[in-house]
This record gives structure tokens, C-alpha cells and sequence, in this order.
């Protein structure tokens, strides 16, 4: 089982078909939606009708309307980035101060907060969702029903989204964040003040340095996870829709290999940004 | 006031217990002065209370005359040199070292002078540029005594900076970091729980034990003088030998082994009272493996070989007396006599060369 | 003074992290169990009552739903285990330097595509128009197109392929920490490949192997997009009618019903899970 230990022969080659077809498993589906991302065929499905970039480029003069003159998706997909920019801004505050407090201070009812940290994780997305619809939406037509007060930055819009992803991004994190910060020698912030650093000083030359390669990473993932999440989107979503809403909204009415160039385009777009943190934390 | 450092009633208390329990102290300007002690003794508590990472709960830290007590850590003219280092892992051995400088507001080309300067005194130069990840242990430790020194501070702390070295390099350092101190002059205050690292190195040692000073003297009389029970089987070898005392005359004090044999040593202590219980130290290397004919003056006892432990220069004969084992150093200049297990020996030493304590003394 | 100042950047440390937690976490759920009390008499009215639990378990097609979603969300974690524990095993003992790396990679590659594109590369694959019918037709192994697409096995591969990631990972954090002496000491003892497994590498990975089958059932039973997509007329998602409630319906009430019963279903199932395997939440998710 473990290199040390002798195996078969056969043993070792079941095991080595079983992870090619794992890998191709994994492969299949996307490689398949890269693929028809380019097929001349108004379906992405086979037969292969040869090369084109139709699905990007066409401006809709032939009956073809490529993504880069979609205005729906467009316009889809820069809702989606004000709303990633906005949750990945708030989670990673939210996560660098709740790093501290867990990692660095020390108060009664501790581990109960902790544990409440962790809540989001353990509920599903789509009830998050409908929680903070009842809650906020419910109040905002209370409050137009009683009062006649209009409060619409609780309608169904941006606002909400924004504040359902947070809900659970921002526990994934205060996880990585914290999770290097725990391996952070507070004997280091000690020796800066022994070197003449005045605690802020300290924290911002010696602490944060430290910390910024986890910053990164947890921006680059509350990114990710804002643009690709759709459950706790979806039952807060307003008149304006973030890309992956206004993909499945296409996709029901029937798939055209828009939609491949679209998704060719997300895994392209994260693979560029997993690439860039890891490429900054290797160094 | 020529003293670089002075104490006076340091208390520091976790609760109940007192973790530096009224410790004075007086470390004059240019001194290597070792604290020395088993962990738990309060030693890096004394030492946090100096760099100001704690407060006194009563006493006073006065640096060169000036009281320190509410003077932050940051503001105080003492620099540590960290058990682990705390070397900053984001910056390179040249901002590691600025680092203090850039704190003073100190200008870019001075900066780096004055680093290049201090990196070519511990040794290490054009080292700059390197990240201290990439140093050998030693490099890492003279990058560290270098980060505080090119401060100039009034007092160098160091806390046990030798523990993570191996024994060789260890070795090594004992000696380098005497050489730097005599090198830039400044006084340092040096922790450990490593006798020999104390000895070595030192001016003036301090035994430390739950939170008070047991003695305060360089490292020979240390070794030769002891004050109590504790510094002298805590510092260096020592057989200790427990019988009651039978008179005290002059400096010197008789006691009966428990075999019924007289032997005598220097007194060490004034509690110590005819027919009570006492206790005689004598080191090693003061046993000698005696024949028949016996120097003038010597005590002596009879002790059964269990076993000799073969170490070089430090070869010594394990035996036992009264069920109470006793070293000897087995000098391999051919003199010493082969011993096989269970022989008897007689081992004698010089009154002057023991010492004697109360057997309730501190 | 050294305490007031302590207080002072504890409550400020502590406010963020409090208005988080209690405006957007407590307060909505609190909210929604009220709710799910309610029943709307007229346009205005509102009393209180439990009828929206009473239409949940006397309306069949309610709880029929809810029990297939919770057995097929225990049966696909179940089988995300099996399937990613040999692999994971693979990453963390048997792969060496680069390869170990890049296979690691390998798996997190089809996560950097959301859960929607996933879905859809396997409707591609599995439709009456899709690859694996044409691939078919053109080994001459059937006639006509087949349809793939719309039944429960469907279902359970997106699910899978959804949940792999989040099994992986878990299994090779903590098969990596594992001291191989451990295993060479197992067979050294006179161990078969079965005990040692059992007895030795299981109970090692189980933190692992609860985080992961925690997070699996999690994502698995409050999906909604690839049963939507991917499942058939009689293949419903529990997350479907809650959906359907809230958005088609305007029912809030027994939306949030439904809501609370997922959420109690989850909660204990997690619970269960737990204690089963003697893990604590803080060990297995932090």
C-alpha cells in the first residue's frame, strides 16, 4: 500500500487505469465545453463542423451574436464583477479582523464564538439565501405597508447578494487568514517594538508582510466564489442578474454555443487568477 | 552611577506565585553578565521585565541612571537578542538589520553603511541580500546579534540564543560572542540554563532559582566558593555527602558518614549546629585514589567501585558509599590504578578543597 | 489603564465580527423560523400556527421529496468517499515530488469552473444529442440517439463530480501528515492489507474523512442546479420546492417551512455524523 510495501503487479496497474479514468472523469466535461466553444454549428454538439470564433466575435449580422456583442451577457457579467468586487472587499476585512481575534486576543465565550464562525459553512447556500430574503426583504415591505417608507436598498438587488455571499465567504476567510497567522512568532512583533517600533508600526512592517501572501489568497477565492455562486444568488437576485443567474436563464431556454464561449472565458478568467496567487505565494 | 544596569526589589507575581521574587541586581557598564538557572526559575520573566514586554509589580529598573519602569519597550536603549532569534522572515538580512535604524528615521545611505559595517564586525559580509531563511544557524545568529548591535544599545539582552545550535557550533559561539562583547564594549545580559555557556563566556554570573538569586559572583568563585547547597550541586560536578556534624574548629567542620568515618571540609554556612545533620560537597577532580599512606591532613573514605565511565579526559570511577553514589575523576596519565567492579577504594581529598553546609540550608 | 485599552480593542476587534454574525446570520434565521409560524388568513392578517409543517407532512409529494434528497445526498457523499479516498491516497503516499504536485493541481482544475458550467459540460456529454450517444452510434453499439440526461443516475454523477474536490482535499491534508512507520509498523506486526487499513490509515484520515463527507453533503444536499438540470420529471430536489415556494409562488410561509425542515435535516445529519466518528466541529472544519 505504501511504497515500502511490496505489491503486485496487477494490483499497480488496476490502480494506475483507475486514476487515468479518474483524471479523465475529472477532464471530460470541461474539456468537451472548451471544445464546442468553437464548433461552426449553431448546437454545441457533435458532428465537428470546423473551426470559428463566431461564438466570441460574430456582431450579429448573420444570425450569429458572439459574446463580445451580447449585451445581456455583458452587462450579466459586470454585474457579477461590482458584486465580487464589493464581497471580496468586505470578506477580507471581515476575515483579516476576525484572524485577530481568534488567533490573538483572548476572552471568555471564545470557543462558542468560534463556533458560531463556522455556522455559515454547515448551512446550505440556498437557505442563506432565503433567510436573508424573509429578514430583509420582509422588512423592507413592512415597512412599506405600515409607514409607507420605500427602502429599497433591501429589495431583491446587488445589496442583498452582496450581503448573502458575505454571509458565508467571509468565514472561508477568516479560515485562511487565520490559519497563517497562526503560524505567525508574536515574538516577532516583539523584537520590532525591542528595535524601536511603535505597536502599529509594528503590525504594519513585521505582521501584515507576513499575512499578505493569505490576503491574496483569500481575495482571489471570495472572488471566485462570489462570480461562480448561483444557490444563494439566485433567491436574491433583482432586476439587475450577475452571469451565472442569466447563464442558467439562457440555458433553459435551450444551450447555443454562446454559452460554451462564455464558460471557456470563466475557466480561462480563474484559472489567470489561481495562477497569480500561487505564483505570488511561491515566491 | 557607573552601572549600566540596576535593580532593586523586582517583583513580578502570576497569581500566587512569585515569578521574580525581590531580585536586586547591579551590572556595571562593559559587563557580560549571566543569569543562570533551570527553567521555570524566573529567569526569562527578569528578562521580559528589562525589555519592558511586562511590568514590575514592585521595584524599580533604572538603565545608566534613568528609571525605566513606564518607559515602553520600544523607547527603552536595550535590544534582545530572541531565544528563537525572530529574525522577520519577510525581509532580507539587510532590512532585518536596517530595520531598527529605519526606525530612528535614520537616511537610506546611512542605513546601509552602518549595516554593511556591522555585517563585516560579526563577519558576515555582502550578506545584505540574502533572506535569513537561507543562513546557516550560526550566520543566523550573528544576523541577529547584528540586527541589535548596530542600535549601539546601553544593554544587549540575549535569551538563551545558543539553545537551537548543535553542540559543535554551540561550542563555537561560546567563544565568538565573548570576543564580539569585549569587541563593541556593550554590556550584555545573557540567560541560559547551560552552566558551561555562563561560565565560559562571563564576568559575573547570577544563579537564579524560583525567582530569587542564590549567588551573584564571577564564574570561578562560582565554582570554588559556592554560597548554598543549590549553586554548588548546580554548578559543575559535585558529590554530596550527608552525616551528622560532630564539632566545628576553626574554618573547618567534621562530620560522621553515616559508615561511622570522619571526614572534614570548610565551613559554607552558619547553620551549623553540633550533632545535626549536615551536608559535605567535594568535587570530582578533589578525589584522589589513595593507597595505604595518606597526605597530611586529608579525610578520607572507603567507597566500592560500581563501574568506570571511560570519557577522555573526563574519565571518571562511579562508586558508592553508605548507597550514595560518588564520581572520581580517573586522571589517564597511567597513574590510576585498574578498577574492576565491586573492589573497594579509598578516596581522599584535601579539607580546604570541600565545603560544608547545614543540611537545612537554603 | 492597560485593561480599559485591552477592553477597548477587544470590542472593536469584536464589533465587525458581531454584526456579521448577528445580521445576517442569527437575525434571518430567527426571522425565517417565525415565518414558518405564520399563516396567512387574508391580504393583511396573519396568525399564528404550525399548518405550513402539518401541509408538509400530509401533503405527500413534500416529504417524499425531502426523504429522496436526504437519502441521495447520504449515498452520493458515500460514494464521493470511496471514489476520492484511493486517489487521495495516491496524492498524499504513493506520488513523488512534481507528479505529486501537478496531480494535486489536476484535481482543483475543474473548480476553477463554477458549479453551472460543470453541469452543463455534462449535459453535453449525456443528452439524446450528446457526445456519449453519438460516440455510440458511431461504434455501432445502438441504433438511435440515447438519452442520458434526465434520470436519477445523472444526478448522481454531476453530484459527485460537484462534491470530489472537497473530498480530496480533506483525505490528502491528512493522509500527507500520516508517519508511514505507522503503516510499515502495521504489516510489520503481521497485519493484512484489510487490518491495516482499518485499523490503522482509517482511523488516521478520519478527521479528513468527516470534514470532507461533512462539506460533500453539505453542497450535495442544498444543490439546486445540477438536479435541476440534470434530473428528470420524478427526480425533484427538496431545494426545488423552496425555490419554487419563494420565487414562483410568493409563499413565504411555507417556503420558510420547508427552509427550517432542510435546515434541521442537515444540522442533524451533520450532528449524527459527528458523534458517530467522535469528531468536534472546531477539529473537523477549523
Amino acid at each position: 500500500m505504501i511504497r515500502s510495501v511490496p505489491r503486485s503487479r496487477l494490483f499497480d496497474s488496476l490502480y494506475l487505469a483507475y486514476l487515468v479514468a479518474f483524471f479523465v472523469y475529472l477532464a471530460l466535461p470541461l474539456l468537451v465545453t472548451a471544445v464546442f466553444a468553437f464548433n461552426d454549428a449553431p448546437f454545441p454538439s457533435l458532428p465537428w463542423k470546423g473551426f470559428t470564433l463566431d461564438w466570441y466575435f460574430a456582431d450579429g449580422s448573420e444570425g450569429r451574436t458572439g459574446l463580445f456583442h451580447d449585451d445581456g451577457l455583458l452587462t450579466a457579467l459586470w454585474v457579477s464583477a461590482k458584486i465580487a468586487f464589493w464581497v471580496t472587499l468586505v470578506s477580507v476585512a471581515l476575515g483579516c479582523v476576525n484572524a485577530v481575534l481568534f488567533e490573538r486576543v483572548q476572552f471568555r465565550g471564545k470557543e462558542f464564538l468560534y463556533l458560531l464562525m463556522l455556522l455559515p459553512l454547515v448551512i446550505p447556500g440556498v437557505i442563506l439565501g432565503v433567510s436573508i430574503l424573509v429578514f430583509y426583504s420582509g422588512m423592507a415591505n413592512d415597512l412599506s405597508a405600515t409607514w409607507g417608507i420605500e427602502l429599497d436598498l433591501f429589495r431583491p438587488g446587488m445589496t442583498l447578494v452582496v450581503m448573502g455571499q458575505v454571509t458565508f465567504i467571509a468565514t472561508l476567510s477568516t479560515l485562511v487568514i487565520a490559519a497563517r497567522l497562526r503560524k505567525f512568532d508574536p515574538q516577532l512583533e516583539e523584537a520590532a517594538l525591542n528595535l524601536g517600533a511603535t505597536p502599529l508600526v509594528a503590525w504594519f512592517t513585521v505582521t501584515l508582510p507576513w499575512l499578505l501572501p493569505s490576503i491574496f489568497g483569500a481575495a482571489a477565492m471570495a472572488f471566485l466564489m462570489s462570480f461562480e455562486n448561483f444557490n444563494t444568488t439566485v433567491m436574491l437576485t433583482g432586476s439587475d442578474t450577475p452571469l451565472t443567474v442569466a447563464l442558467f436563464n439562457r440555458l433553459r431556454e435551450g444551450s447555443t454555443p454562446v454559452l460554451n464561449a462564455v464558460a471557456l472565458l470563466l475557466m480561462v478568467g480563474s484559472a489567470l487568477l489561481a495562477l497569480l496567487v500561487m505564483g505570488r505565494s511561491s515566491r | 552611577m557607573d552601572s549600566d544596569l540596576f535593580c532593586e526589589g523586582l517583583v513580578r507575581r502570576f497569581g500566587n506565585n512569585a515569578a521574580v521574587d525581590h531580585v536586586s541586581l547591579d551590572v556595571p557598564a562593559g559587563t557580560f553578565f549571566s543569569i543562570l538557572g533551570p527553567s521555570g526559575c524566573g529567569k526569562t520573566t527578569l528578562l521580559r521585565l528589562l525589555a519592558g514586554f511586562d511590568k514590575p509589580d514592585q521595584g524599580d529598573i533604572h538603565i545608566r541612571g534613568q528609571r525605566m519602569n513606564d518607559v515602553p519597550p520600544n523607547r527603552r536603549p536595550v535590544n534582545m537578542v530572541f531565544q528563537h532569534l525572530a529574525l522577520f522572515p519577510t525581509m532580507t538580512v539587510g532590512d532585518n538589520i536596517g530595520y531598527g535604524l529605519k526606525r530612528r528615521k535614520m537616511p537610506l545611505a546611512e542605513r546601509r553603511k552602518r549595516t554593511a559595517r556591522v555585517l563585516e564586525q560579526v563577519g558576515l559580509p555582502d550578506l545584505e541580500h540574502r533572506n535569513p531563511q537561507e543562513l546557516s544557524g550560526g550566520q543566523r545568529q550573528r544576523v541577529a546579534l547584528a540586527r541589535c548591535l548596530v542600535l549601539e544599545p546601553t544593554l544587549l539582552l540575549l535569551d538563551e540564543p545558543l539553545g537551537a545550535l548543535d553542540l559543535k557550533l554551540r561550542e563555537q559561539m561560546k567563544v565568538e560572542l565573548k570576543h564580539l562583547q569585549k569587541q563593541f564594549g556593550t554590556t550584555f545580559v545573557y540567560i541560559t540554563h547551560d552552566q558551561s555557556e555562563a561560565m565560559v563566556m562571563s564576568d559575573q554570573v547570577a544563579v537564579m532559582r524560583d525567582g530569587r538569586f542564590d549567588q551573584v559572583a564571577p564564574p570561578e568563585d562560582l565554582y570554588r566558593e559556592p554560597a548554598t547547597p543549590f549553586v554548588a550541586g548546580f554548578v559543575g560536578d559535585n558529590n554530596r555527602l550527608s552525616g551528622e556534624l560532630v564539632s566545628v574548629r576553626d574554618d573547618l567542620a567534621e562530620i560522621r558518614l553515616d559508615d561511622g568515618v570522619l571526614v572534614q571540609g570548610r565551613v559554607a554556612s552558619d547553620n551549623l549546629r553540633t550533632g545535626h545533620r549536615a551536608e559535605l560537597y567535594i568535587r570530582p577532580e578533589s578525589l584522589v585514589l589513595s593507597g595505604e599512606a595518606l597526605s597530611a591532613g586529608f579525610s578520607s573514605m572507603q567507597a566500592k567501585v560500581r563501574t568506570t565511565l571511560f570519557d577522555g579526559a573526563n574519565s571518571r570511577v562511579e562508586a558508592e558509599n553508605c548507597g550514595q553514589p560518588v564520581y572520581a575523576r580517573l586522571p589517564q596519565d597511567g597513574s590510576a590504578p585498574r578498577l574492576s567492579a565491586d573492589s573497594s577504594i579509598r578516596l581522599a581529598w584535601n579539607p580546604a578543597l570541600a565545603r560544608v553546609f547545614g543540611a537545612d540550608s537554603p | 489603564m492597560k485593561s480599559s485599552v485591552s477592553r477597548l480593542s477587544l470590542w472593536l476587534l469584536l464589533t465587525p465580527f458581531l454584526l456579521w454574525i448577528v445580521l445576517l446570520v442569527l437575525l434571518p434565521h430567527l426571522q425565517m423560523l417565525r415565518v414558518s409560524f405564520q399563516v396567512r388568513e387574508s391580504w393583511d392578517t396573519i396568525a399564528w400556527g404550525i399548518e405550513q409543517y402539518q401541509n408538509f407532512f400530509t401533503e405527500s409529494y413534500y416529504w417524499r421529496t425531502f426523504v429522496r434528497t436526504g437519502v441521495m445526498s447520504l449515498f452520493t457523499t458515500f460514494l464521493t468517499l470511496i471514489i476520492a479516498f484511493p486517489i487521495a491516497w495516491y496524492i498524499a503516499r504513493l506520488a513523488r515530488g512534481r507528479s505529486k504536485g501537478i496531480l494535486f493541481l489536476a484535481c482543483l482544475i475543474p473548480f476553477w469552473a463554477s458549479e453551472l458550467v460543470r453541469t452543463y459540460g455534462w449535459m453535453i456529454l449525456l443528452r439524446e444529442s450528446g457526445l456519449f450517444s453519438s460516440w455510440l452510434q458511431v461504434l455501432g453499439w445502438v441504433d438511435g440517439p440515447v438519452e442520458m440526461l434526465y434520470n436519477d443516475v445523472a444526478v448522481i454523477i454531476g453530484l459527485v463530480y460537484n462534491g470530489l474536490l472537497f473530498m480530496v482535499v480533506p483525505l490528502v491534508t491528512t493522509l500527507d501528515g500520516m508517519d508511514e512507520n505507522l503503516v510499515e509498523a502495521g504489516y510489520d506486526l503481521g497485519g493484512g492489507h484489510g487490518t491495516v487499513l482499518r485499523e490503522i490509515v482509517v482511523p488516521w484520515a478520519m478527521p479528513g474523512i468527516v470534514s470532507g463527507c461533512i462539506v460533500v453533503f453539505m453542497l450535495t444536499l442544498g444543490s439546486y442546479l445540477t438536479p435541476v438540470l440534470m434530473g428528470g420529471k420524478d427526480s425533484a430536489w427538496f431545494t426545488e420546492q423552496i425555490f419554487t415556494q419563494f420565487i414562483t409562488r410568493f409563499n413565504w410561509e411555507q417556503g420558510a417551512a420547508l427552509g427550517v425542515l432542510l435546515l434541521v435535516l442537515s444540522s442533524v445529519i451533520v450532528w449524527l455524523g459527528l458523534k458517530i466518528s467522535g469528531q468536534s466541529l472546531r477539529k473537523v472544519m477549523g
